[in-house]
């Protein structure tokens, strides 16, 4: 806080200055003079700021997201800490925990009768109750992450910074390193930045992981444990994303200020997900039309394959954010995003918040909009033709939910309030709903609802000393 | 399709540049970015709100990135 009074205090200087500003259209000789007296206030302004810098900043935040249906449940607790050196040097830590509990849907359509599933570790089986949706409720997970980054001034008109991560699951490592470069233009009106970040992940899902559109075996067969190993790929498995985003921010007025990012990223390696099945239906007229297709076996079950996805996404996405500060204080913060990849997958984001400004707090409405295409390989359920007795037709496919076409709206008011020097508390809540659509099946499946909306409830409190 | 999608990959690089020509005329003096520096004024002024969005949005949609890197760092998808 005291840095922003010093800086406040440069103002008044600089508003000074800006009134001379206006002479310069007459005595242009005069603007390499204000140029420069500009830039030893600034200097000065560093200098008053040494007392500030070289100290440390802190965030503590709490999310907790809680979905509806007692679906999936999370408290995501952050720490965040800062380090501002005299020379604009930055040091970041940030430490991430995440707790899951709840139940996830497995990928599988509702049924006119019951289901039964093999877990996915292959240790046990559940029932799913008729015209329910089937979800696996041995979905849990903790998840602790962690991240450092330094950032640093090359020069005058250049700057860089280099980071990594870690983030360890149960069942999933994932560890990154990134780097990017800056280049001020323009009397740092202009920036100009390049990133580049490399991630290398690895998998090992209870169980191993399964082979893509083999069958999913069932508790009940007499030769499970042959049939399990069968239908396994291995016990861990990598994948590793390169993403590159070049930037470009520029400063359009004294309230006004833009970005325009291009980023691309390539995964490579295993890109199921592990737990997730797709149900066979029965396209046969008669009396099965649109039901489980069922297999040969003495106990007639029904017949589930796992997912397959390709091993490998290439996705680029455009951004765009303008920031505007109203005369009165308010900021209006507004942002799209296109993003399309080569699983056939575009998608629009347009983000608006508006930060009313009440003396030492604020309230800020959030509004999300969302949208998204299908990925060329998502089915929600596999025909009997298609599935053609054990040698698919097709070499991919997904019933994940997240890959169908869908739109999706967040609601949400932030309320913040600056009661001391350089301290806030903050909360806020949203509301998220999500809307799929789709091809709705045939016959006793087309009874079903195939795509029930999801919503999802989101509250953070966070305090910054 | 991806012919399509590289069309529009390079047209929103072309019209990039075009804006990047056109900064040059854009901007303000040193000594006129006192709102500019204003903590509410950064562009991503709540990082670990931002970091929190992202990893739910990364979780719930098949989209990621755009301010930052896409990467994702978890199973969660």
């Amino acid at each position: 806080m005291q840095l922003v009074k010093q800086k406040n205090g440069n103002t008044n200087q600089a508003d000074q200055s800006e009134d001379k500003q206006l002479m310069t259209h007459k005595f242009k000789k005069i603007t390499p003079a204000l140029a420069a007296a500009s830039c030893s206030l600034l200097g000065a302004g560093d200098t008053l700021a040494k007392d500030e810098t070289g100290t440390w900043n802190f965030d503590v935040a709490a999310l907790l997201y809680a979905e509806s249906d007692d679906r999936v449940q999370a408290a995501e607790p952050v720490f965040n800490a800062t380090k501002t050196y005299d020379d604009g040097e930055i040091l970041n830590f940030k430490v991430v925990f995440d707790t899951l509990t709840g139940a996830s849907p497995n990928g599988a359509t509702p049924s006119d009768q019951a289901q039964v599933f093999t877990q996915p570790s292959g240790k046990g089986s559940f029932t799913t109750a008729t015209n329910e949706r089937p979800i696996d409720d041995t979905f849990q997970d903790t998840r602790a992450a962690i991240s450092a980054n330094w950032s640093a001034p090359i020069n005058r008109d250049w700057a860089y910074s280099t980071g990594a991560y870690g983030s360890k699951e149960y069942d999933y490592l994932s560890l990154g390193i990134n780097g990017a470069v800056k280049r001020y233009l323009n009397q740092k009106n202009t920036e100009l930045s390049v990133g580049l970040s490399f991630s290398a992940d690895t998998l090992e899902p209870e169980g191993g992981h399964p082979l893509g559109l083999s069958e999913m075996p069932h508790k009940s067969s007499s030769a499970f444990d042959t049939e399990f190993a069968a239908s396994r790929e291995g016990s861990s498995d990598t994948k590793t994303i390169i993403d590159a985003v070049f930037g470009v921010t520029q400063v359009i007025s004294r309230n006004t200020i833009m970005q325009f990012n291009y980023g691309i990223s390539l995964s490579d390696g295993y890109l199921n997900d592990p737990f997730k099945i797709l149900s066979v239906i029965d396209d046969t007229a008669g009396a099965n039309f649109g039901g489980n297709l069922k297999n040969t076996a003495a106990t007639a079950e029904n017949i589930y394959l796992y997912e397959a996805r390709p091993d490998s996404r290439m996705k680029h996405s455009f951004y765009w954010q303008t920031k505007y500060a109203l005369n009165n204080g308010d900021v209006i913060d507004g942002s799209y995003r296109f993003m399309l990849d080569d699983w056939g997958i575009n998608s629009h984001t347009l983000d608006f918040r508006y930060r009313w400004a009440l003396g030492e707090s604020y309230l800020e409405p959030h509004l999300r909009y969302y949208m998204q295409s299908e990925a060329d390989f998502y089915k929600p359920f596999v025909s009997s033709t298609e599935y053609n007795a054990g040698a698919p037709t097709f070499k991919e496919a997904s019933s994940d939910e997240r890959l169908s076409e869908m739109d999706a709206i967040t609601v949400g008011l932030k309320y913040g309030w600056k009661f001391a020097d350089d301290q806030e508390v903050n909360m806020r809540v949203e509301y998220y709903l999500q809307s799929h659509t789709g091809d709705n099946g045939f016959g006793k499946l087309s009874q079903q609802d195939l795509y029930p909306d999801s919503q999802a409830v989101i509250f953070q409190i966070g305090y910054s000393f | 399709m991806m012919n399509k999608a590289y069309l529009r990959t390079i047209l929103l690089i072309a019209i990039n540049s075009l804006f990047i020509s056109a900064c040059s005329d854009l901007g303000v003096k040193p000594w006129e970015r006192n709102i500019l520096a204003h903590d509410e004024m950064q562009l991503n002024h709540d990082p670990v709100e931002a970091g929190l969005d992202d990893h739910i949005y990364f979780s719930k949609e098949a989209s990621s990135g755009g301010r930052g890197f896409g990467g994702g760092g978890c199973g969660c998808n």
